[in-house]
C-alpha cells in the first residue's frame, strides 16, 4: 500500500468529500501497523490514553495523600466486613480482585474460541464475562453504599484526612463506569456472536477488540488495587 | 495507489499482501487469506487456563501482605513486585502483546514511560507542599 498522493487539491470538493478524505488520511496508520487490524490498532490507541487518565488519577492521589498532614485513613480498617463476629480486613476487596480476574480468564478464552470460529463457546464465555463483570459493579455499588452510611463524602469523612473520599469516589468510580460499559459492550458483541454476524463476515476480531477493552479495565484494577487499597 | 478500501475494512479477508515486504519479521498475515492469523488460533486453552491460575496466586500473596501486616519498605517492595508482575502477565498474554508487532509495541508501551516524569515532579511538589503546611499553616489545620 503506496502513500496516496492528491493532486486535486484545486478542485472544488463538498463537506463530504473533504471529510472522506480526512478519515482516508487518519485511517492510514495501518500502514504503519502492518497487518494489526485497523480496529485493534485504534483499541490500543484508545486504551493508550485512557492510561493517561487514570495516571492522571492515580498521581494526584499520590499529591494529595503525600501533601495531606493529617493521617491518611487505613484502607485495611475502613474496607473491612464483618464475617461471622470477625472483621476482616480488605475482604471484600479481595473478593472483588479475583471476581475481576476471573472474569479476565473467561474473557482470554472467548477471544481463542473466536478465532477458532467457533460460535458456541465464543458466546458463552463472553456472557460468562459479562456476569463476573456485573457481580463486580454490584460489590462496588454495596461498597459505595456502605462507605456513605459510614459517613464518607467527597469532602470529609470519620477517619482522617478528608482527601480520601475524594480519591475514593473518583477513582473506583470512574474504573466503576468502565466496567459497566464493558459489561453492555460485552452483551452486544456476544448477540452478535450468537447471531452468526461475524461469521458471514468472516471477521472475528471485535471479540478481541472487545477482550482488549475488558483486559485493560482488570488492568486498572491491578493498579488501583495496589496503590489505593493495599498502600 | 489510492487506497484500497477493502483491505480497510477486513484485513483478514484480503490478499495476503505482499508476505515479501517483511520477511525478517514473525509474520502474522494469513497465508490462505480466509485463516485467521495463526498466533491467535493456536494457543492452546491450557495457556489461559495457567496464566489465570498465575494471577490468582499473586493476587493471594498481594492481599496476604496486608493480611500479615508486613509494613515498612517490604510492604510496598511485595505490593509493587505482584502489581508488576500481575500487570506484565495480563498485557503480554491476555491482550497478546507478547505476539504483537514491534511497531504497535512500542507505540503504546513507550508514551507511558513519559508519566515518571509526572510522578516525580509531582512527588516533588507534594513534598513542597506538605512542608509548607506543617511549617508556615501550622499543620494545615
Amino acid at each position: 500500500m503506496a502513500t496516496a498522493i492528491r493532486n486535486d487539491a484545486d478542485e472544488p470538493r463538498g463537506p463530504a468529500q473533504a471529510l472522506r478524505e480526512f478519515t482516508d488520511d487518519w485511517a492510514s496508520d495501518q500502514e504503519t501497523f502492518r497487518h494489526v487490524h485497523w480496529g485493534k490498532a485504534m483499541m490500543w490507541i484508545f486504551l493508550l490514553s485512557d492510561t493517561f487518565i487514570f495516571s492522571s488519577f492515580l498521581v494526584s492521589y499520590m499529591t494529595m495523600r503525600t501533601s495531606v498532614t493529617a493521617p491518611w485513613p487505613n484502607a485495611s480498617e475502613v474496607f473491612a466486613l464483618t464475617i461471622g463476629g470477625q472483621s476482616i480486613p480488605l475482604i471484600l476487596i479481595a473478593i472483588m480482585t479475583f471476581v475481576l480476574i476471573s472474569s479476565s480468564g473467561t474473557m482470554a478464552m472467548a477471544v481463542n474460541f473466536g478465532y477458532r470460529r467457533r460460535r458456541g463457546p465464543t458466546a458463552a464465555l463472553m456472557v460468562a464475562t459479562a456476569l463476573f463483570g456485573a457481580t463486580f459493579v454490584s460489590m462496588q455499588a454495596f461498597e459505595w453504599t456502605k462507605l456513605i452510611r459510614e459517613g464518607v463524602r467527597p469532602w470529609t469523612n470519620p477517619f482522617g484526612a478528608e482527601q480520601f473520599g475524594a480519591c475514593f469516589f473518583m477513582i473506583t468510580g470512574f474504573h466503576g463506569l468502565h466496567v459497566s460499559v464493558g459489561v453492555i459492550m460485552l452483551l452486544i458483541v456476544a448477540s452478535r456472536v450468537l447471531r452468526g454476524h461475524f461469521d458471514r463476515s468472516g471477521d472475528y476480531s471485535a471479540v478481541e477488540i472487545a477482550g482488549l477493552y475488558w483486559h485493560f479495565v482488570d488492568l486498572v484494577w491491578v493498579f488501583i488495587f495496589a496503590f489505593f487499597y493495599l498502600w | 495507489m489510492i487506497h484500497d478500501a477493502t483491505s480497510h475494512a477486513h484485513p483478514h479477508l484480503a490478499p495476503a499482501p505482499a508476505p515479501a515486504l517483511a520477511p525478517a519479521l514473525p509474520d502474522h498475515a494469513d497465508p490462505a487469506g480466509q485463516a485467521p492469523p495463526a498466533d491467535h488460533a493456536t494457543h492452546p486453552i491450557g495457556v489461559y487456563l495457567k496464566i489465570w491460575g498465575y494471577l490468582f496466586v499473586l493476587s493471594t500473596l498481594s492481599y496476604l501482605v496486608d493480611f500479615f501486616h508486613v509494613q515498612g519498605a517490604a510492604r510496598w517492595l511485595l505490593i509493587l513486585t505482584f502489581m508488576l508482575l500481575k500487570a506484565g502477565l495480563i498485557v503480554a498474554i491476555f491482550m497478546h502483546m507478547a505476539w504483537e508487532r514491534m511497531a504497535l509495541i512500542y507505540a503504546i508501551l513507550v508514551p507511558p514511560l513519559a508519566l515518571g516524569t509526572l510522578i516525580l515532579l509531582m512527588w516533588i511538589e507534594a513534598d513542597y507542599v506538605f512542608w509548607t503546611r506543617i511549617l508556615f499553616l501550622g499543620g494545615g489545620e
